[in-house]
């Protein structure tokens, strides 16, 4: 694992980042004590799940997951926290070119040696890929000279036929439950999730051990 | 939250009779719909803050409940509401599907949301 001075994790949703990332950010901690931002592009504002029984309506729902995304962050050690502003659901609207200019003033602004956000085009839900198609141009945008590594996220199916297998791939093993702990911080959405993959691992099951114990990142290439 | 009570939606709905109403309707199914279960299809939509002039409205069924509003203009109609939160000048209707998540979501309110 290369030293990294400073990670920014650029995500659209409350939760993507500890699904996507948890153990490789207590990884870089652990091991080189990177300084890690943490920004999130909309509040999650539409999810789906009020919580069973619900703990939140349509116009609380943002607070409630702000408060899980704070706790997640606090047991992912990361230590800056950024809301972009955007609204859920409402990214792929939004002028491409205008969210990329926000996200450069970001990037410029924490300054990190490598970046993380979801691949363009193969990350299944609309905001995540227009949050991966706005980070790769904001990144075009900024000179090569000063540009950071950017690993990306794909998690659709057909990721490995369209871009071959993942060039970097964190074991995170002994950080595992911490990453179920972080999980669980988004009790609103998770209480199903975090219920099944429980379940799960503890009958042994391996696609779910390897789904929470094998970060994978494809280096994006400009 | 709570389990709609027919009588008090009725009652919260009578009171925005003749007047302008900001309204958020929104359905959905869920956009990991179709990868969580194969060729399930993906839809839903919502609308936020419309400026809407109610005629009427009325809450009918057992549970779970349909309501629709009668407007200067034409109709709002929503179906599968269960629950309903109100506060002063507003009203939520919401309806979830068998996994208890939100599938369907009606609010009014006389202020913008």
């Amino acid at each position: 694992m290369k030293k990294e001075r400073h990670i920014l994790l650029l995500f659209p949703h409350p939760d993507d980042e500890t699904f996507g990332a948890a153990g490789t950010v207590l990884m870089h901690k652990r091991k080189h004590g990177t300084k890690v931002t943490c920004a999130t592009l909309t509040s999650g504002e539409m999810g789906r799940n009020l919580g069973n029984p619900p703990v939140a309506n349509r116009e609380t729902l943002p607070i409630v997951r702000r408060q899980e995304f704070e706790r997640a962050c606090e047991i992912m050690e990361i230590d800056e926290l950024l809301h972009l502003g955007y609204r859920d659901k409402t990214l792929e609207f939004e002028d491409i070119q205008e969210v990329a200019s926000h996200l450069k003033e970001v990037i410029e602004k924490v300054n990190p040696t490598l970046v993380i956000s979801f691949y363009p085009g193969l990350s299944i839900h609309p905001d995540h890929d227009a949050t991966g198609e706005a980070v790769v141009e904001a990144m075009k945008q900024i000179p090569e000279a000063e540009r950071p590594t950017l690993h990306t996220k794909a998690i659709a199916a057909h990721s490995v036929k369209e871009i071959g297998e993942p060039d970097i791939v964190h074991d995170i093993d002994e950080l595992m439950d911490q990453k179920l702990k972080a999980i669980d911080a988004h009790e609103s959405q998770m209480q199903e999730v975090s219920a099944i993959t429980k379940q799960k691992l503890s009958e042994g099951d391996e696609d779910t051990e390897a789904w929470i114990r094998y970060e994978e990142f494809w280096t994006y290439e400009f | 939250m709570k389990n709609i009570e027919k009588n008090a939606v009725q009652a919260a709905l009578d009171t925005f009779s003749g007047k302008q109403m900001y309204v958020h309707f929104e359905m959905t199914n869920g956009a990991y719909a179709a990868y969580r279960h194969g060729k399930f299809h993906a839809a839903g939509g919502y609308v936020r803050n419309a400026r809407q002039d109610i005629k009427h409205g009325k809450i009918t069924g057992d549970g779970p409940y349909r309501v629709g509003l009668k407007t200067e203009n034409g109709w709002i109609f929503a179906e599968g509401l269960s629950v309903f939160e109100q506060n002063d000048g507003s009203l939520y209707l919401y309806g979830f599907d068998e996994q208890e998540k939100l599938s369907i979501a009606l609010q009014l309110s006389t202020a913008p949301f």
